[in-house]
Parts: C-alpha cells; sequence; structure tokens
C-alpha cells in the first residue's frame, strides 16, 4: 500500500482525453456503442424479421425518422449547452397548422412555408429570450411555451384538419431519388446535417456551446457570448422544428392542431441515447443520428414483427435507461480503474 | 489494459443484451403472420380501426373474426392508442411490408391516410374501409354501416310507433352544423310529411354533443311544450343526456324518446322504461360483412366495380353499389329483448 504512492510520479499525461491512442479514443466511445448497436440491430432485423429486408422498408424508415432527424440536429447543441427545448413538438403542430390555415385562405404555399418558419423563428426567439434575458431555466420556459404553443395551433384550427394542399408539394415530400428507394427529404436532411456539423465541431461557435456545458463561468471568462449563443441556438431550434412541421404536414398530408404530439419526447431520447450529456459538455452528432436511426429502426422492426405499440414504447423507454445507467456505470468503472493511485493518495494523506 | 478490455466487454454485452431483447420480441411474434408465400389466396386480413380498446371497434373486430374463421383465413387487429390519421399511416405502411391479403381500415382521415393506402394497394394489398370511409379513390370497397335514408327512417318509424302515429314531437341534435345530422334531420321532416300528416315537428334544438347542454335543451324543450309526446335524438350524447333528464322527471314513459344510441350507454334506461327502443347499426355485422368483402376481393371473385355481387356467409348475398360501396342494410333496432346480447 505505501508504495502505491510511487505511482504518482510516473511521468504519464494525467489529462483524461489524451491519455489513450487516437484509435482507442475514436472507437471506444459511447457514441461509437450506439453506432456498433445500430448495426446489429439492423442485422438482426434483416435476418430475423419477415419483410424487413426489403427496400421499401427503408423508403418508410426514412420518411418516418426525417421530422425526428431534423429537430435533433439543434436539439443537440441546446442540450450540450447544458439547456433543453420542450416546445419543438408544438413548434411543429404550430407550423402545420399555419400552414393549413394560410393554404385553405388560398394563400400561395410558398408564402405559407415562409410565415410558418418566420412563425418557428418566433416561437424560439420566445423560449431564447427568456432563457437568456430574463434568466428563467430552460425546463420550465419550454414546458410552458410547450402548452402555450399547442394551444395556439389547435385554437387556429379547432379539431377540424386541413387536408387539401398542392399536389406538387406532396409529391415533393415523397419523392424518391432517381429510380432508388430513397426519399428526396434526405437530402435536405443531409444539408442541415453538414451544416451543424461544420457548426458544432468546425467553429469557434461550436466551441464555445461545449464551453458553456462545462461551465458558463468559465466560458464567459474565456471570451464566448453565453448568452447570444443560447439564443442563436433557440431561434434555430424553433426554425428547424417549423420546418419538420411543413415536412409533417405534406408527408400526411394533413394540417391538424395535434399534429406531432409527444414528438419531443422522441428526439430528446434519441438525443440522449446517442451520448449526449443531459447536464450538457458532452454530445457528438454522430452519436445522435446513430441514436435516432437506433429508435427508429427498432420501432419499425418490431412494428413488423407484430409488436405492439405500448410494447415498443416499453422497449424503447427500456433500452433509454440501459444507455443512461450504462454511460454512469462505465464512468464509474474507469475512476474505478484510476482508483488503485488515487485512493492510495487519499488514504495516505488522511492517515499523515 | 485489462480495464480497457472490461469496458470494451460491458459495451459489448449491453449491446448484444439489447441485441437480445429486441430479436427475442420479434422471432415471439414473426411465426404468428401468415406467410405470403401459401398459395395465390394470401387470407390475411388486418383490421386496422381507428383506435384500439374502443368497445364499438371492439365489437365489430368480434364480427370480423368470427367471419375470418369461417373461410378459414387470418384475423388481426393492430391500430394507434389515439385517433390520429399519422398512426395509422405507419401502420398502414407496416402492413404493406408485410404484404398482408387486405387492409380493413376505419379512416381517422379521408385524405390524410390516402397515399398509404395508394402504396399498400399498389403492392397488391386489397383495402376495405369499413366505419369511416376515405376519398373513393383510395379504397377499393367501403362497407357503410347505413345509408342516411334507413337511418332517418327507422327513428321517425320508432317514434311513431311509441307514440300512436299521431301528435307533437321535437328533434334534439348535435351542433347547428353538424353534415350528418342536419342531412338526416332534413330526411325525416321528408318523410315524416309524406308518411306521417298527423305527427307535427314541433321544434328542432341543438345540444351541440355536450352532456350538459343536451341535458339542458331537453329540460327546456318539455316546458317550452307541455303536449310534446316524443324526442328524436339522432346523437349518441344527445339520447343519453335526453335519457338522463326523463328518468329522474314526471314525463319518464309519458313522453317516448328514441334515437341513435349505443347499448352500453342506454342500458339502464331501457331497463327502467325511459326508452322503448333505439336504433343503430350493429358493429359485429359491420365487421362480418368486411370480412368477406375483403375475402372476394382477395380471390378475385370481385374488382370492387358497381353491380359486382359477393356471398357474406350468414349474412347473404350484397351487391356492390355507385362509388364502390356496400351498404350493411337497415339499422338495427335495441329493445328489452335484445340488449341484454350487446356490450359495446
Amino acid at each position: 500500500m505505501t508504495t502505491a504512492t510511487a505511482s504518482t510520479a510516473t511521468p504519464v499525461r494525467t489529462y483524461r482525453d489524451y491519455d489513450r491512442p487516437l484509435w482507442q479514443r475514436l472507437l471506444l466511445t459511447r457514441e461509437m456503442a450506439i453506432v456498433g448497436l445500430l448495426v446489429i440491430v439492423a442485422v438482426v432485423a434483416s435476418v430475423s424479421v419477415r419483410g424487413f429486408g426489403q427496400p421499401i422498408t427503408l423508403t418508410y424508415l426514412i420518411l418516418d425518422v426525417t421530422p425526428i432527424l431534423l429537430i435533433a440536429l439543434p436539439m443537440t447543441l441546446i442540450m450540450i449547452t447544458g439547456e433543453i427545448d420542450l416546445s419543438v413538438a408544438s413548434v411543429v403542430g404550430l407550423s402545420s397548422v399555419l400552414i393549413g390555415v394560410l393554404t385553405q385562405a388560398g394563400a400561395p404555399f410558398e408564402l405559407a412555408i415562409v410565415v410558418a418558419l418566420v412563425a418557428g423563428a418566433i416561437a424560439g426567439a420566445v423560449n431564447g429570450f427568456l432563457v437568456t434575458v430574463v434568466g428563467l431555466p430552460s425546463l420550465a420556459v419550454t414546458i410552458g411555451t410547450l402548452a402555450l404553443y399547442r394551444g395556439l395551433a389547435v385554437g387556429l384550427l379547432g379539431t377540424t384538419a386541413v387536408t387539401d394542399f398542392p399536389e406538387f408539394w406532396t409529391d415533393l415530400a415523397k419523392m424518391k431519388l432517381g429510380g432508388s428507394n430513397v426519399p428526396a427529404v434526405l437530402l435536405l436532411f443531409l444539408v442541415l446535417l453538414v451544416v451543424f456539423v461544420v457548426l458544432l465541431h468546425f467553429t469557434p461557435f461550436g466551441r464555445g456551446i461545449y464551453a458553456i456545458g462545462l461551465s458558463k463561468t468559465a466560458a464567459r471568462f474565456s471570451g464566448v457570448h453565453v448568452e447570444r449563443t443560447k439564443l442563436v441556438l433557440f431561434v434555430l431550434s424553433g426554425t428547424i422544428a417549423a420546418l419538420a412541421g411543413v415536412y409533417y404536414t405534406l408527408r400526411f398530408g394533413s394540417a391538424r392542431g395535434d399534429n406531432a404530439t409527444g414528438l419531443e419526447l422522441q428526439v430528446i431520447a434519441a438525443v440522449v441515447l446517442g451520448g449526449v450529456s443531459v447536464f450538457g459538455g458532452r454530445g457528438a452528432i454522430h452519436g445522435v443520428i446513430a441514436g435516432v436511426l437506433l429508435i427508429g429502426i427498432l420501432a419499425s422492426a418490431l412494428r413488423l414483427a407484430n409488436v405492439t405499440s405500448d410494447v415498443i414504447n416499453i422497449i424503447t423507454g427500456v433500452l433509454l435507461v440501459a444507455s443512461v445507467v450504462s454511460n454512469s456505470f462505465l464512468a464509474w468503472l474507469r475512476t474505478k480503474r484510476r482508483a488503485p493511485g488515487g485512493t492510495a493518495r487519499a488514504k495516505a494523506s488522511a492517515a499523515g | 489494459m485489462f480495464h480497457k478490455k472490461s469496458r470494451a466487454a460491458a459495451l459489448a454485452a449491453l449491446a448484444v443484451s439489447v441485441a437480445l431483447i429486441a430479436t427475442g420480441c420479434a422471432a415471439g411474434d414473426s411465426g404468428s403472420g401468415s406467410g405470403d408465400g401459401g398459395g395465390s389466396d394470401n387470407l390475411a386480413i388486418t383490421f386496422l380501426p381507428k383506435n384500439l380498446g374502443n368497445p364499438y371497434f371492439d365489437t365489430s373486430s368480434s364480427g370480423a373474426k368470427e367471419a375470418i374463421d369461417e373461410f378459414k383465413g387470418t384475423f388481426a387487429e393492430v391500430g394507434p392508442a389515439e385517433a390520429t390519421p399519422d398512426a395509422q399511416v405507419s401502420y398502414i405502411n407496416t402492413l404493406t411490408q408485410q404484404g398482408v391479403g387486405a387492409i380493413a381500415v376505419s379512416a381517422n382521415d379521408p385524405e390524410a391516410i390516402c397515399d398509404a393506402l395508394n402504396e399498400a394497394r399498389d403492392a397488391g394489398v386489397k383495402v376495405v374501409t369499413f366505419d369511416s370511409d376515405t376519398n373513393p379513390d383510395c379504397r377499393d370497397l367501403f362497407i357503410n354501416q347505413a345509408d342516411a335514408e334507413g337511418i332517418a327512417k327507422v327513428q321517425v318509424d320508432l317514434i311513431a310507433d311509441q307514440i300512436g302515429g299521431s301528435g307533437e314531437i321535437a328533434i334534439l341534435s348535435a351542433s347547428a352544423n353538424a353534415t350528418n345530422q342536419n342531412a338526416w334531420i332534413d330526411l325525416m321532416e321528408t318523410y315524416l310529411a309524406s308518411d306521417y300528416p298527423d305527427i307535427t315537428l314541433v321544434e328542432t334544438v341543438y345540444g351541440d354533443d355536450d352532456d350538459q347542454t343536451s341535458f339542458d335543451k331537453t329540460a327546456a324543450l318539455l316546458q317550452t311544450h307541455p303536449d310534446l309526446k316524443g324526442i328524436i335524438s339522432p346523437t349518441t350524447v344527445g339520447i343519453a343526456a335526453a335519457a338522463r333528464y326523463l328518468s329522474t322527471s314526471e314525463y319518464k314513459g309519458k313522453v317516448a324518446l328514441t334515437g341513435l344510441g349505443t347499448p352500453n350507454q342506454l342500458r339502464e334506461y331501457v331497463e327502467d322504461g325511459t326508452i322503448t327502443a333505439f336504433a343503430l347499426w350493429n358493429p359485429a355485422d359491420l365487421g362480418y360483412l368486411t370480412a368477406y368483402a375483403a375475402k372476394a376481393l382477395i380471390e378475385g371473385d370481385i374488382t370492387g366495380a358497381e353491380g359486382d355481387t359477393f356471398d357474406a356467409g350468414k349474412l347473404g348475398e350484397y351487391t356492390v353499389g355507385a362509388d364502390g360501396v356496400v351498404l350493411l342494410g337497415d339499422p338495427f333496432e335495441f329493445n328489452a329483448d335484445n340488449i341484454a346480447d350487446f356490450d359495446f
């Protein structure tokens, strides 16, 4: 025991993230674990679930997960700063209703899209204002606006639905690329994906997002515009949610006040599953994409196997809890691994 | 190095266990889906009601199951917990992938599920709507539970029978702009004028399909028209509220009440004599007929064209009408003698 104190003198780099070789740092991550799990589930499903291995599965899967993928992008950034936006699904509903009301009133569809996106940006700005300027916790603010925006949506259209949209646009939402089975809407997502990956991982703005999540005070002293960054992120979140609302409306051909109810939980579940820490400061976009796809593929395969939606929810929930628990478990394992030197030193100092 | 291995092992263990959960569930159920490789006639018929856990659709599904068992097909029922069109779309997509023989759906929205249904039809799945239709170009057949004339006629006949063919009656409707109810009321007025000249319709009031409003409107009707002999309420909310008012008032047994209602909500009023008889279609028969129509489509006996005829087991033979609509028949009369047979 007394000899253990000698280990403190070894000249290993103590900065935790760099004490392993590059390949380990890239592959032995939480994100890659989810990617691996995704591959396993996809392979197992193609082999064992009848009907899963056909091309049309891919079409439906992409059509189904696109709104979640879209919203997950800004949500990832917001959650890395340690905040949350629970109002996204209500913004989807509001955007959908605005599209419906304007189309019904005879406005050109392009105008309806613009109005919906602007409304989404305003909705996001209201969230951002209350969080950054007024200084309220985002959890409370966005629970409030979740109800507020949903209320506006249902209030505008009542319980009726608008289902008459220009065929050009509804076809566009479901169009497939060339002769393949890949829906064209994937391109929209890929463009946004590139934008968000660059924004988060390759700009000072993105580094600021991580800095805010790790320590707001430290970030501020390092010259990060904490409030401005958060405000921008909430506006982005609102706008993208509105865009998802436009897509959602066209995909299902109906504008209703209750469209996409509960979608925020699917988005947040996927983001957390993808390795973003709910306490902020940690996460990467590839993990989140894998998280969304994992939940999507799992649900798709289970539905094909005639598993009821309640059971699918249970499995998704268990998966989410397991992923969070395993995260804590692995962190504990890591501290334990480092423990021999640490505890011994602590004991030694306590003894001394 | 040992520690790193244990971490990787922990990750692998997690991955494998989740995959096992997933496949375990999948493997457990994949056997039950009937194979689509079994011959030309794939009699796997899946019912997709507006939502699950709804006694009305439980009854229609029991009728469907009875029919499908008769012709040895495979019955399945799937559906969302909430009655929303987007939830139905994903179920329709899944059924398309599974390659079932036919989907029988009660549409939550006439337009929204159209594209999904047409994709299913492109993949060779027959689509029959029942209870609630989509646009005619999205399905092969619609099994209509009752036509407007039949609904109007049965209610007028019932009230005329109960009040002895003459006197004042009133109508307690849903909201003033309810499409179905207004169409029925128009037809009732025509039918009253032609067949029952001694009956006068003194007033039509609107309870907005709200229990309390309907209750209050019933009370007001009885005070404004002391000679009132009967009330027709062509809405399930209205008839239940009116029955509740009548059963505790001095008018019980003196003022007749009929209309459209469900056995479960009106059982106690039929038993205590407030209501003699009321009408609705029989959901079990609706499901039964839907199943046989799906079978006829799958086997290629009919294509859904006007004039096609098919056999529907115990219900006899049916003919497809205009726009691919098959009419179940006259509404069903519920009374003290048969109400115990129904639970919906």
